[in-house]
């Protein structure tokens, strides 16, 4: 079979079974286009801006676990599509881009819409490619799904030349079933001495902790996982990254950990004898000050990424392999083992957990006369059975959607947890929505970072995407505005959104359904409403109280045991401040 | 501590800018760096100088091992190992007095005069790079022109060897 570039290009998406291709047109991929019209397979999303494309693909990506695969032009097509790829490189999301070029002859020479797309997004991808030759097109596709779904995930870019792609040039189309790269063969299996050891460690340790990161939800090894703790009977926490990859309805689960963590979960970590982190990378946000990280454990480190290993925490038993093939391996041995658990001295462990959860970190005022936040996502959980996918933008409303939405599987809580883009929010729940059309999507945002991708509401239109957006707006940007009132003596600089829209006319002019929610009697009964248009997009503008702040905080280089309290939480003991 | 690391990498283009692009976007220290093909046209042998604590060493190492095109790396300093740097160096050499002393300066560094004109000697010198400091700092009298080192490359000794 004969193909052109462009040609080759789509039928190897088919190929590779791409469902949904999200992208913009422009000059260097109109061949590339033009080879799409005509065909079912492979569905082309048209999003309003390139970085809707790559975060749109990354959600899709995030709540499959297959790859998102994108289409962008080049020059400005590309460089908009950069945050989309930093984004997906900080959270290790599988997703392939496919840049447009400007013919080989020219590049170089500052042609119409050129940019050196491979040299611009070399720091934010796991690996990219420029096709220099229309030979080598279809294995570096297959090479670029490869790289890009394998070992730790990442993004990949291939660079198109537009000549690469010309309709009157065509070549024999082999798709090749598998790529060996002698430069790239991941580690999947843990070494076996390692995971003996490690296993005896956890067997001695009297107060444990279980710490676990994205990894669990990117290797699927959420079943694994939950066999894994349930047998031990340790506590667990996990990071942002992380929630549902064990149910948060659990008793054995301490809630989220780290700057924004709770009481028990940062409090258990301070004090916690044996760690085993899972497929966490001990991010800046989570440990505080390093100095200070669980001061009194030994720590084992499962990740598939060795440089994730004693990059920041010097570990002592560093395991390398794949969540779910390490835990099967130690799941094995405990079950086979005539060695149990430290019963007695776990038990006491466990009371003295339970008086810090006595404390009561997530409590707030329920009964103020403005809406708050926190109950908004409460009621959310609620309304949706917590069976809901979530997508979040960054700030406050990420940090509420978090903790008080109670995520009990995997791949249900979409945000960018590393890059912290505002604006992912929206475009990621498009494509949820897409890979799962049945099911309730909610994009919980604020009034700050819907603007940033507002767009995209014309992209939900056309394709009749029923997202519900929850916007929290407190009129302010809320995260920046309670640092200054922690750090700033209040001073709050540039942190006020003004003239805002009006987002239910604005909604409606998208020819959406817009809901403004402004007292809290009317939350219930109007989410409800919305909630119950299943075909409707519906826009909630949620007047929320505007000085509510997220509790419990580690002030960034604070140690865990450092945190500031929700005045409404039980009274303060011990080392802890109130901020009221 | 001074590390050499080296690395069999792709011969492709983009493969240099991804080694050099981690170095700076990690903040890494890189004294010199070398890089040509090897006896297999698909492969590349880059030797890179850098110093850090362990810590960062070993990050160093992990990182480039992440990069899809690097193959195989190895720090050499961690075993008995050979390392070389070449220099060429112009200096100027107008008077009898100067001609000789430069000379003689030459031949106690078994450099050679590779070039000669009626008021310069260019020099070829080959070794570790402390030798090559020195004989920059022996020339201390004369008035060097203009200076060009190699970077450092290496070899383990013995039976060890970096190859696929």
């Amino acid at each position: 079979m004969e193909l052109s570039g462009a040609e080759i290009l789509v039928q190897c998406l088919k190929d590779e079974g791409v469902e949904y291709l999200f992208g913009y047109p422009g000059g260097a991929v109109l061949h590339i286009y033009d080879a799409l019209y005509n065909q079912e397979d492979v569905k082309h999303i048209l999003v309003r801006h390139e970085q809707a494309a790559t975060h749109a693909a990354d959600g899709y990506a995030r709540a499959t676990g297959k790859p998102g695969v994108v289409l962008v032009t080049s020059g400005p097509g590309a460089t908009n599509a950069v945050t989309g790829i930093a984004t997906a490189y900080m959270d290790s999301i599988p997703m392939v881009v496919i840049t447009g070029q400007v013919s080989t002859a020219v590049i170089g020479s500052d042609a119409f819409q050129e940019v050196d797309a491979v040299g611009i997004t070399r720091p934010c991808v796991k690996h990219n490619f420029l096709v220099k030759d229309i030979n080598d097109l279809a294995e570096t596709v297959k090479k670029a799904f490869y790289v890009a779904s394998t070992g730790r995930p990442g993004p990949v870019v291939v660079d198109v030349p537009k000549d690469i792609t010309d309709p009157a040039v065509k070549v024999p189309y082999h798709y090749p079933d598998k790529v060996n790269m002698r430069s790239y063969q991941p580690t999947v299996k843990g070494h076996t001495g390692q995971i003996k050891r490690a296993v005896d460690l956890m067997l001695s340790a009297k107060k444990p902790m279980i710490y676990t990161g994205g990894g669990v939800v990117l290797g699927k090894g959420s079943d694994e996982l939950r066999q894994f703790v349930r047998h031990l009977g340790f506590p667990i926490t996990s990071t942002l990254m992380g929630l549902g990859a064990y149910p948060a309805s659990d008793k054995q689960f301490l809630g989220m950990l780290g700057m924004h963590g709770t009481y028990e979960a940062n409090m258990a970590m301070h004090d916690c004898d044996v760690l085993i982190a899972i497929g966490a990378r001990f991010d800046d946000r989570v440990t505080g000050k390093i100095a200070e990280f669980c001061p009194h454990a030994q720590i084992i480190h499962v990740d598939i990424d060795p440089s994730s290993i004693s990059k920041t925490i010097t570990v002592d038993i560093p395991i390398v392999g794949s969540v779910p093939d390490v835990l099967q391996e130690m799941n094995h041995l405990l079950k086979n083992s005539n060695k149990k658990p430290q019963k007695k001295a776990v038990e006491e462990w466990w009371n003295i957990i339970e008086g810090w959860r006595s404390k009561q970190c997530m409590s707030y005022d329920r009964n103020s006369d403005k809406i708050k936040p926190q109950a908004v996502v409460e009621l959310l959980h609620e309304i949706t059975k917590g069976e809901a996918y979530v997508t979040s933008d960054v700030g406050q409303h990420q940090m509420w959607a978090a903790q008080y939405y109670g995520f009990d599987e995997p791949n249900r809580w979409i945000n960018s947890g590393g890059l912290g883009t505002m604006g992912f929010g929206l475009p990621a729940a498009m494509g949820v929505q897409l890979a799962y059309p049945e099911s309730t999507v909610i994009c919980v945002t604020g009034e700050g970072s819907i603007q940033m991708c507002i767009q995209e509401l014309s992209t939900c239109l056309q394709y009749g995407l029923p997202v519900k957006i929850v916007a929290l707006n407190n009129r302010y940007l809320g995260m920046v505005r309670q640092w200054q009132e922690f750090f700033y003596e209040n001073r709050y600089s540039h942190s006020y959104m003004e003239s805002l829209p009006d987002f239910v006319k604005l909604t409606e002019s998208y020819g959406h359904v817009g809901i403004r929610i402004e007292k809290p009697e009317d939350l219930r009964a109007e989410l409800e409403r919305g909630f119950a248009m299943k075909d409707r997009l519906v826009f909630f503008d949620i007047v929320t109280d505007q000085t509510e702040n997220v509790y419990p905080m580690i002030a960034q280089g604070k140690a865990h045991n450092d945190m500031h309290m929700s005045p409404y939480s039980a009274p303060a003991q011990d080392s802890e401040r109130e901020l009221s | 501590m001074r590390h050499i690391i080296s690395i069999l990498i792709e011969n492709e283009a983009g493969a240099l800018s991804r080694v050099a692009g981690l170095f700076s976007a990690r903040a890494y220290n890189i004294e010199s760096l070398t890089v040509a093909p090897t006896e297999d046209p698909s492969l590349s042998r880059m030797t890179i100088v850098t110093t850090g604590t362990d810590r960062i060493i070993e990050q160093i190492v992990k990182q480039l091992n992440k990069l899809i095109d690097v193959v195989k790396l190895m720090d050499l300093t961690e075993g008995p190992h050979i390392e070389r740097e070449m220099m060429l160096i112009k200096v100027k050499a107008a008077t009898m007095a100067q001609r000789e002393d430069v000379k003689r300066l030459c031949d106690i560094f078994r450099g050679h005069i590779i070039d000669v004109t009626s008021s310069t000697y260019t020099i070829e010198l080959t070794g570790a790079v402390s030798k090559l400091d020195s004989f920059i700092e022996a020339l201390a009298e004369h008035k060097i022109i203009e200076t060009v080192r190699s970077g450092v490359t290496g070899i383990a000794r013995g039976e060890k060897s970096l190859h696929l």
